[in-house]
């Protein structure tokens, strides 16, 4: 049988409609699309996606398994693994890892491994009764501090091998960037509920409302009993432009415009936190959480919505499919532009003008691209005389995050790097005994995959360092 | 879920509650806050902690009926539970090396600035609190200012108890009377502590402000607090959840900072009506 060239299209939702609602754009394979993909695979014996998976899922057996229709047991052998397969399944970038070592892909499209990963993950959520069972317990107490990707995974290893884990949430819903960032329409958070249950199921204890640096120590936890301690506190402040305007009212952090949309539901008709709907509006920056700032801005009623980028689509950092997914629904891409102003609306002859303050436009400059910079990106460069006005109502900033501050500050001998982020070893391991941290806390911003590999490792670390203690 | 282990009433508008949440109650201190909610589908809302009792592990907090969140905690009742409590969250206020302190609290402001009074007459310093309101309807802790202060003037903007006027008005006396305070702590309405600052400057003492802007998570996450300092020449923007609440009276950007908290002032507005109206009508 000649080998199916191309990846099975994934149904998604219209993006004329999609443009207006919050419900999810991918709608996922049917069980027939399922194995028809699943049976693309090779099978080959090097097996070089399991390379390219940062929490190393054993995708050839799971997808054997799809293949035989076993959908259930392929959702056992990636929960081996991963503990957020129906997570991962549709937040991972699967182009620059597992598919992109596919033996497939060197002739033809590789196999859609995540999406056969979300259909595992999803058939597995609707339809299984049994609860997973609780592992024996073996005594050891595990202190995870964030219940993001890396706190999660880290937290699912350790409870697998019998730890007591407890989580620590600051806010009050667990799931940290998968559910006050990552929006409705990519990440429903009845699935983050879902993945975060079965934890529970497994004997985590999550707690939420504590904020650890506040509430309580690092310290105070070894105290209290704790043998170890998982630091996945994510990416912390959200950093500003420093141009003039930028305290208007209608200028946003991309983290407050999503975490008031997604954790606080101001997408919602009659919301209780509000958020501005409607108008124009730009948001600056050209990664994933600026694309799924652009995309809320639109389902939220906008009329006109930009994407203000310095670099060329070349350099733009976020994810193909979420750029072509933004492109599809009309969002305007405004690249090689960079904000210099935004521009407040003033009444000179009322006072109480009820417009007075609230952004009226965004003064820009042209950008060309020059030299390449340390990392190889071409430096943008500002074009002289090229400024111009963007008529906009609201301004959303995305141009990433600087580290939080709250547990370096309460924690002696916890050291940090230059930027913030704090220093660890290639098994997690902080420069304090038993303290252990990844995800954004460590690297900066980086993808829900990559903290849950850092997760996985340390989970793997900790185990080893109390078993020898035993 | 928190129990609501205590409730009166301080004014009409005026509520204290005592909340069981011992971890909050073990750390607290004096000029820090907490974030909460009242139900499952609730905003979150900051609120200065007004005092706390360690034995007990509840958490005192004062609140103005303002909004529809503020409408639905005060319709719950002693022994009934809300939703979530989180804190201490800020930097409690400085007190080294404080040995002659005056506390101008407004209002509602009142209620954070008490327990920093308390604070620092526990301290042993020489405190001096003037406090001010609208009217004699909205005065609260009277008594216990005057428990902890060396020197007590009240206020009343109407004149309808005290004295009358507004709470800048004895504190240039005393500063032009050769009063030297080491610091002004002053906590109220931004349009006060703006001109509280303004009265000290010609004088150089100190002024710590209480800046009290729209929040959501209260650990940095979201930047909704920001606010403008201008230090050396430079504009600085900070986090109220983190480096605050208390800032340097002379570099905080007041009128910048009226602007921020106004922006939802018509939801607000409308929310309020809308929760006041369903409670209205469930009581009909």
């Amino acid at each position: 049988m000649a080998i199916v060239q191309k990846k099975h299209e994934m149904p998604t939702q219209l993006p004329e409609v999609r443009a207006h609602n919050f419900s999810e754009v991918a709608l996922g394979y049917t069980a027939e699309i399922a194995v028809e993909e699943a049976k693309r695979c090779l099978n080959c014996k090097n097996r070089p996606c399991v390379e390219g998976c940062p929490v190393n899922i054993n995708i050839p057996e799971f997808i054997s398994r799809m293949k035989e229709g076993d959908f259930e047991g392929a959702y056992r052998v990636i929960s081996e693994s991963s503990s957020l397969p129906a997570v991962c399944g549709r937040v991972c970038p699967q182009e620059t890892q597992c598919e992109s070592k596919c033996t497939l892909g060197i002739k033809f499209e590789p196999v859609g491994i995540g999406r056969l990963e979300r259909f595992a993950a999803d058939y597995h959520n609707e339809n299984a009764k049994e609860k997973p069972e609780l592992p024996t317990q073996n005594g050891h107490r595990v202190a995870i501090v964030g219940s993001g990707p890396s706190g999660l995974t880290c937290a699912g290893d350790l409870a697998k091998k019998g730890y007591k884990v407890t989580v620590f949430e600051a806010l009050h819903t667990a799931g940290g960037v998968l559910v006050y960032g990552i929006p409705e329409f990519r990440l429903p958070k009845a699935i983050v509920a879902k993945e975060v249950e079965t934890l529970k199921a497994l004997g985590v204890d999550v707690e939420t409302n504590v904020v650890i640096g506040k509430t309580l120590t690092i310290d105070e936890l070894f105290e209290q009993g704790y043998e170890a301690v998982f630091i996945g506190s994510g990416a912390g402040l959200p950093n500003f432009m420093g141009i003039p305007g930028e305290s208007l009212k209608g200028v946003y952090s991309a983290n407050e415009f999503l975490t008031r949309s997604n954790l606080m539901k101001s997408y919602l008709d009659k919301p209780v936190t509000p958020i501005m709907k409607g108008g124009r509006v730009a948001v600056v920056g050209g990664g994933n959480v600026a694309m799924d700032a652009a995309r809320t801005a639109l389902r939220l009623g906008a009329e006109k919505v930009y994407i203000v980028y310095r670099r060329s689509m070349d350099e733009l950092p976020a994810r193909r499919e979420e750029v072509e997914h933004a492109e599809e629904e009309g969002i305007d891409f405004r690249l090689l532009n960079n904000p210099v102003e935004i521009l407040g609306y003033e009444n000179p002859d009322d006072p109480r003008d009820p417009k007075n303050g609230f952004v009226r436009g965004m003064r820009c400059i042209r950008m060309e691209l020059g030299e390449p910079d340390a990392k190889g990106r071409r430096r943008p460069v500002p074009v002289q005389g090229s400024e111009f006005e963007l008529e906009v109502d609201t301004v959303v900033i995305s141009i990433g995050t600087s580290p939080n501050p709250l547990i370096k500050d309460t924690t002696n001998g916890l050291d940090v790097n230059s930027h913030g982020g704090i220093i660890v070893n290639e098994d997690g391991l902080t420069s304090r005994d038993g303290i252990y941290a990844g995800g954004d806390a460590v690297t900066g911003a980086a993808t829900v995959i990559s903290a849950m590999g850092a997760g996985k490792v340390a989970a793997k670390a900790i185990d080893e360092a109390l078993c020898a203690r035993k | 879920m928190y129990k609501i282990a205590k409730k009166r009433s301080l004014n009409p508008t005026v509520t204290e509650m005592q909340i069981v949440s011992p971890l909050v109650a073990n750390k607290a201190k004096p000029g820090q806050f907490i974030i909460l909610r009242v139900d499952e589908e609730g905003e979150r809302i900051p609120l200065t902690v007004a005092g706390v009792n360690k034995d007990e592990g509840t958490v005192k907090i004062i609140f103005q009926i303002v909004g529809a969140t503020t409408e639905k905690l005060n319709r719950k009742s002693e022994g009934e539970f809300i939703q979530d409590f989180v804190g201490p969250l800020g930097v409690a206020t400085h007190t080294d090396g404080i040995k002659k302190v005056c506390i101008v609290g407004g209002g509602v402001g009142c209620a954070i600035a008490m327990p920093v009074a308390e604070e620092f007459h526990r301290l042993g310093a020489e405190v001096t609190s003037i406090i001010g309101f609208r009217s004699k309807d909205l005065l609260i802790l009277e008594d216990e200012f005057r428990a902890c202060s060396d020197r007590l003037v009240v206020m009343t903007d109407d004149g309808s108890y005290a004295r009358h006027g507004n709470v800048t008005v004895p504190l240039k006396e005393m500063l032009e009377a050769g009063e030297r305070f080491d610091l002004i702590i002053t906590i109220g309405p931004l349009i006060m502590m703006k001109f509280v600052t303004l009265t000290a400057k010609p004088f150089g003492v100190p002024v710590t402000v209480s800046m009290n802007p729209i929040m959501i998570d209260g650990t940095g996450m979201c930047g909704c607090c920001r606010l403008t300092l201008n230090r050396n020449g430079e504009r600085i923007t900070k986090f109220a959840c983190v480096d605050g609440p208390d800032f340097n009276g002379y570099e905080v950007d007041f009128d910048e900072a009226m602007n921020r908290g106004r922006m939802y002032f018509d939801f607000e507005r409308h929310a309020h009506e809308e929760t006041c109206n369903l409670f209205k009508k469930a009581e009909a």
